[in-house]
């Protein structure tokens, strides 16, 4: 029960979770090809959750060592002032207020 | 291995579940009032609900051999009603009263709205007055960031809250170093798709240490785990790390926190 942590080494992560990082990246690629392929597509990409999701993408490259963190913070909001009413409103997982970027 | 899972909404999942639960290893839990899934119409439908929170859940898992504790409070998707908010605010301390009410929880906020923020506030003050364990709920995704900060700022201006018994809850990568940072505890919370998943949460453990930090499975009427809690322990586990580690995030932990207040007991 006393056995000292013995942690993985960076190699190893690599072979442990792999093949179900692959899985995923294929995912968000299967998910932007659909978006492509259903009509109004040009209307998707223009959305202002599609170009936060174009910004995440980029973070994962240029973030070394930070990225879940700076992902975070790219999808939220930054201000500090309260609404002035809840009602009707819910959370749609980016920030709409930040200025949208062309494709 | 044991765990408590000290956030689990109970009333939404089977009597399957706490014999799941109980089996493999999770004997006590803590249950948070929350949102219904809809807006209720009336301070009686409160009544009821607080009263299945303190009377019939606890003997439902007594059951299966669980202990079931409960915190009592005002969610904040129900906030914006202040009329509404006044009526179950009265009727609160009766049920705090009750043998296997841990303190007020879980209320936060969850558009950052000034109603959600002034409801807040009268809670926060309710647990002051009384010196009860408060379980806070961050608001989801984007409003997640700023929420919290605001919340924290709420707390922290009260000298009469200490910050060592507020557990501030569903925090993630961008606000675990502030909560940790204001001498708060936090919780993370494993929940399939739109919450964390093990990985990360064994992740964050790993980038900020075992010290007040609570996971839970927060398991409800959606997609969720009630088992969650013992997979991520797997997690941590299969990565090497010591067995009396493991043990501290998901036993000891959550038993310090949930025993601050004196009617909390594990097994």
């Amino acid at each position: 029960m006393n056995d000292p942590y013995r942690p993985l080494t960076a190699p190893q992560v690599l072979d442990l979770y792999f093949i179900e990082n692959r899985s995923r990246v294929l995912d968000i690629a299967s998910f932007l090809d659909r978006i492509d392929r259903y009509a109004g597509a040009d209307e998707a990409r223009a959305e202002y959750r599609y170009q936060a999701l174009m910004r995440t993408l980029r973070l994962l490259v240029e973030s070394p060592g930070d990225r879940t963190r700076e992902i975070q913070l790219s999808l939220s909001d930054p201000t500090s002032e309260p609404l002035d009413s809840a009602v009707g409103l819910k959370a749609w997982g980016a920030w709409e207020g930040v200025p949208h970027e062309g494709n | 291995m044991k765990a408590i899972d000290p956030h689990i909404h109970m009333v939404s999942r089977t009597t399957d579940d706490y014999l799941k639960m109980a089996i493999s290893g999770i004997h006590t839990v803590a249950e948070p009032a929350f949102w219904a899934g809809f807006d209720r119409s009336s301070a009686d439908s409160f009544r009821d609900y607080f009263h299945q929170l303190t009377v019939t859940e606890p003997a439902r898992a007594a059951r299966f051999g669980v202990r079931h504790y409960c915190w009592i409070g005002l969610n904040s998707k129900e906030s914006e009603n202040l009329k509404l908010a006044e009526d179950v605010l009265a009727i609160m301390p009766e049920f705090i009263d009750r043998p296997t009410a841990l303190g007020i929880g879980e209320v936060g906020l969850n558009k950052n709205s000034r109603n959600e923020i002034a409801v807040l506030e009268k809670q926060l003050a309710l647990a002051a007055e009384r010196n009860e364990l408060i379980l806070i709920h961050t608001p989801h995704l984007e409003d997640k960031l700023k929420g919290t900060r605001i919340i924290m700022d709420i707390i922290r201006a009260d000298a009469r809250i200490d910050p060592a018994r507020v557990l501030i809850d569903h925090a993630e990568e961008h606000t675990i170093g502030e909560i940790k940072d204001r001498g708060f505890w936090f919780g993370l919370t494993l929940y399939p798709n739109s919450k964390g998943s093990p990985e990360r949460a064994i992740d964050a453990v790993e980038i900020y240490g075992t010290d007040r930090i609570c996971i839970n499975s927060s398991a409800d009427w959606s997609v969720s785990d009630p088992l969650s809690v013992l997979k991520c322990a797997n997690e941590m586990r299969r990565r090497g790390h010591p067995e009396p580690a493991v043990n501290q995030v998901f036993y000891e932990n959550p038993k310090s926190f949930l025993g601050q207040c004196p009617k909390f007991q594990a097994d």
